[in-house]
């Protein structure tokens, strides 16, 4: 019996370990990374993994052997031990220190995502409406300024500049939806009653799946859209593109 | 108390089978009520698990059998409608009329006055009342599924405006009606339950049982019965708000200007209103209720672990200072479940560092069961090894905590499988199987007879395996990208070569339930042909053991003054190897 248990906890040990060391050759594991804020993301997880791994490994093994050990058959009697302040003091002290560790690892990446001074002014900007179950998303025209006659808009996909800042303002127009681009890390519900700024830097031009990551209704599970990155030519050639064929087809009825 | 009054409390228990098991004031009996009506519930919520690992494994697809009964209307196969209500009604199911009523009503009534020498909680019919009022909200619950427009469906975290607003989802009629009755009448059970609990610790304790010797199981009782006092009314609140919402146009949740479905909210002129305040008063107390689910559970655990390991648990007062702790913290973390909500970059350090504090504590309690066994003489009983289950368990869910706790990687992490794998490695590779554990170690108590140890291990080692196949491939799902609550993975090109991996869970999903029904055969059988037990079978040093098995009307049947701790093992507490925390006198 003891044998058995002793085995399952090495065995659940072991095959978390391994189950965890296969899955990225799988691609069961982070999409490939495709914004700046990845990277430092990417980092955190993987240092709070492999600082977690130490300590499941510790754990683990303590545990298993103490029942090992303490499940011999043997008529004698366990020495009456009420704690030990020094282990107590010790593994206390140990313990905050890495946590205190991990909490000050993640400040600036936390800040990078939040704080208004890294807002980016003045490079390129879109609006994006979420709806029941749909994404709609407005891009500036000519003029450069969004929320006025001539922005460009589209639906399902995002065409965003790589290689640059990009702010997004986000808005819905029934419930709560969020903004998901798995490659790029980034994750923003849209609240409706209010118009959240979210800004990332994607590093490459490709298209990336836009996941609606915020329970919204039935269709929840199919409110998918795409980010599609170009260089900044590209993106400029499209935006013209886009300006001469909303002229010429006179579609001037759009708010 | 006298033998006397034993004696007369005992002669008005012979009141017939009514009296005794259905209207009955007994908290042993009330107990057991609790505890018949939550497994219920965990049963049928499982169930609904299993129907959505269907959906997940094979999307669109025909149920076979079942689905000729349950679903004639939709050709056989879930809905995308009825999908979103299976995880709602699944979620609260567990959440509110399982877990939580297994711990702080079933366990918390019947072992709070047998563990403080106590005749009964101090008030009876009280304790009598939430029982009833819960049962009352477990029929509001549960009536969702025969309204127009089906079961509440937004989730068991009920966000508004998707909750509040008709238009928003089938569900979001008459069936979030109910639920949000349902969840405000339990609320209101529980406080009752949670203030009886209470009372019943600070003033019925036996003379000599001072804070510092009561056992570990009543200082997660209780402390999770101040969390409730605390919390809940908030929540309780919340749905009073929510329903105000829904009935009488208040808008305390929907914001000005929203086109849902077609239809303008009819706000009846109401204006301003802001739906993130929900998720503040939601939160606030669901997610104490976490602490509320898992420290009663590792009270238990720690009893468990010491009576098995013929050795005092170590560290008491610290185990009793993280339990403290946790509590505390537990009320100011709540915010890190709205790290994407837009929250602003001070709140969201503040909510980070408090919530990887509170992993401070719970690690502590880790070390202490390990140093509690460490050197012990460990009898591999059931309930042991459903406690040892709980602490490598517990491990994992803590340990994938962090990952949550630190905002960035949050930020990419909500809302996916990761969160779901989290969360019920804490509940169910936690809670659960310390329920499991109790039940094996306090059912002689209840019943008089001992529930199959052999079978007990099978299904212990059984529920492992099968747990750890279901919950561990979905960190790898979350950390793919996979969200949760979605009626289909496939929809996304990112998600479609997770497929082998979500077929995997559900067939093991399929295992775990199956494995559960020897769980129900044990008790079955042992109630019937289980070994009759004396006062107490595992040697134990707390103060239950002291009553007969069961124990009559009143508990004890002679008077007890504690002497000394309530983990008195090992070799320097006298001629045995335990002592009893009591002398009789």
């Amino acid at each position: 019996m003891r044998h058995l248990a002793a085995a399952a906890i090495v065995l659940l040990s072991a095959a978390v370990i391994v189950f965890f060391a296969l899955s990225p050759g799988q691609g069961w594991w982070l999409p490939p990374a495709a914004s700046t804020i990845a990277q430092p993301i990417d980092a955190l997880f993987d240092g709070i993994l492999i600082t977690a791994t130490v300590g499941f490994v510790v754990v683990m093994a303590l545990l298993a052997w103490a029942v090992w050990r303490g499940a011999r058959p043997r008529a004698d009697r366990a020495r009456t031990v009420h704690g030990h302040l020094g282990l107590e003091l010790g593994w206390t002290a140990a313990i905050g220190a890495v946590l205190v560790t991990v909490a000050l690892a993640q400040l600036p990446t936390w800040a990078a995502l939040r704080d208004p001074a890294a807002m980016p002014a003045g490079g390129a900007t879109a609006t994006v409406l979420a709806q029941q179950f749909a994404w709609r998303f407005g891009h500036a025209g000519d003029d450069g300024v969004l929320g006025t006659a001539d922005d460009i808009e589209t639906a399902s996909e995002l065409v965003l500049p790589a290689g640059e800042p990009v702010l997004l303002t986000l808005r819905s127009r029934d419930v709560i939806h969020s903004f998901f681009v798995p490659a790029l890390r980034v994750k923003q519900d849209v609240v409706p009653g209010r118009a959240i700024p979210l800004w990332f830097t994607i590093k490459e031009p490709g298209t990336y799946e836009l996941v609606c990551a915020e329970l919204c209704g039935l269709g929840h599970h199919a409110m998918a859209g795409r980010v599609r990155a170009l260089s900044r030519d590209e993106y400029d050639a499209w935006l013209a593109l886009q300006s001469r064929a909303r002229l010429s087809t006179g579609s001037e009825d759009r708010r | 108390m006298s033998p006397t009054t034993h004696s007369a409390a005992g002669a008005a228990h012979q009141r017939g089978w009514l009296r005794t098991w259905v209207f009955s004031t007994d908290h042993k009996v009330v107990g057991i009520q609790y505890l018949v009506a939550s497994a219920s519930m965990l049963l049928f919520g499982g169930l609904l698990a299993m129907a959505m690992r269907w959906q997940l494994a094979w999307p669109w697809t025909e149920m076979p059998i079942l689905g000729k009964l349950l679903f004639p209307a939709t050709g056989r196969v879930i809905s995308p409608a009825f999908y979103t209500s299976l995880f709602t009604m699944h979620g609260t199911a567990m959440v509110f009329f399982a877990i939580l009523p297994l711990l702080t009503g079933a366990f918390g009534n019947f072992l709070i006055p047998l563990l403080v020498g106590a005749p009964d909680m101090a008030f009876p019919r009280l304790n009598a009342a939430s029982f009833w009022i819960l049962l009352l909200a477990m029929g509001l619950f549960l009536a969702g599924f025969f309204v127009e427009g089906g079961a509440a469906s937004a989730g068991w975290t009920s966000y508004p405006p998707l909750a509040t607003l008709p238009s928003a989802a089938p569900g979001s009629g008459a069936g979030q009606t109910l639920w949000l009755l349902a969840i405000v009448v339990s609320g209101v059970a529980s406080i009752l339950n949670a203030l009886n609990a209470v009372v019943t610790v600070v003033k019925m304790r036996v003379p000599g049982l001072t804070w510092m010797r009561l056992p570990l199981t009543v200082w997660g009782l209780f402390v999770a019965a101040v969390l409730q006092l605390a919390a809940l009314p908030v929540l309780t609140a919340g749905g009073v708000l929510q329903l105000a919402d829904r009935w009488i146009g208040s808008a305390f949740y929907t914001p000005m200007g929203l086109m849902v479905n077609q239809f303008a909210p009819d706000t009846a002129g109401a204006t301003g209103g802001v739906p993130l305040l929900w998720q503040h008063l939601f939160w606030f107390y669901s997610h104490p209720a976490v602490y509320v689910m898992v420290l009663p559970a590792m009270g238990m655990v720690s009893d468990i672990l010491s009576v098995n390991a013929r050795k005092p648990v170590f560290g008491y007062r610290p185990m009793v200072w993280a339990i403290a702790a946790i509590a505390g913290l537990g009320l100011i973390v709540w915010g890190h479940h709205m790290f994407t909500s837009g929250m602003g970059l001070e709140i969201g350090r503040a909510f980070m560092i408090s919530t990887m504090m509170i992993a401070l504590p719970s690690a502590v309690k880790t070390f202490n069961w390990v140093a509690t066994i460490w050197g012990g003489r460990i009898r591999l009983t059931a309930a042991m090894c459903f406690a040892l289950g709980f602490v490598a368990l517990f491990v994992i869910g803590g340990l994938s905590g962090i990952w949550l706790a630190a905002t960035p990687v949050d930020v990419y992490l909500h809302d996916t499988m990761l969160v779901v794998a989290h969360f019920h490695y804490i509940v169910f590779g936690g809670t659960v199987m310390a329920v499991f554990g109790a039940l094996h170690h306090w059912f002689p108590k209840m019943t008089g007879r001992a529930l199959s140890e052999t079978l007990g291990r099978v299904h212990c080692f059984g529920t492992f395996v099968a747990l750890n196949c279901v919950f561990l491939p979905m960190h790898q799902l979350g950390i793919a990208g996979m969200i949760r609550r979605t009626a289909d993975p496939n929809v996304y090109a990112l998600y479609q070569h997770l497929e082998p991996l979500n077929r995997f869970v559900t067939w093991s999903a399929f295992a775990l339930g199956a494995w559960q029904l020897l769980f129900l055969v044990n008790v079955v059988w042992s109630l019937r042909s289980g070994i009759r037990v004396g006062r107490n079978p595992w040697q134990a040093s707390t103060l239950e053991w002291e009553a007969p098995s069961p124990p009559g009307h009143g508990n004890f049947d002679r008077d007890l003054v504690v002497e000394c701790g309530p983990y008195e093992y090992g070799d320097a507490v006298g001629t045995n190897d335990w002592r009893p925390q009591a002398k009789r006198t």
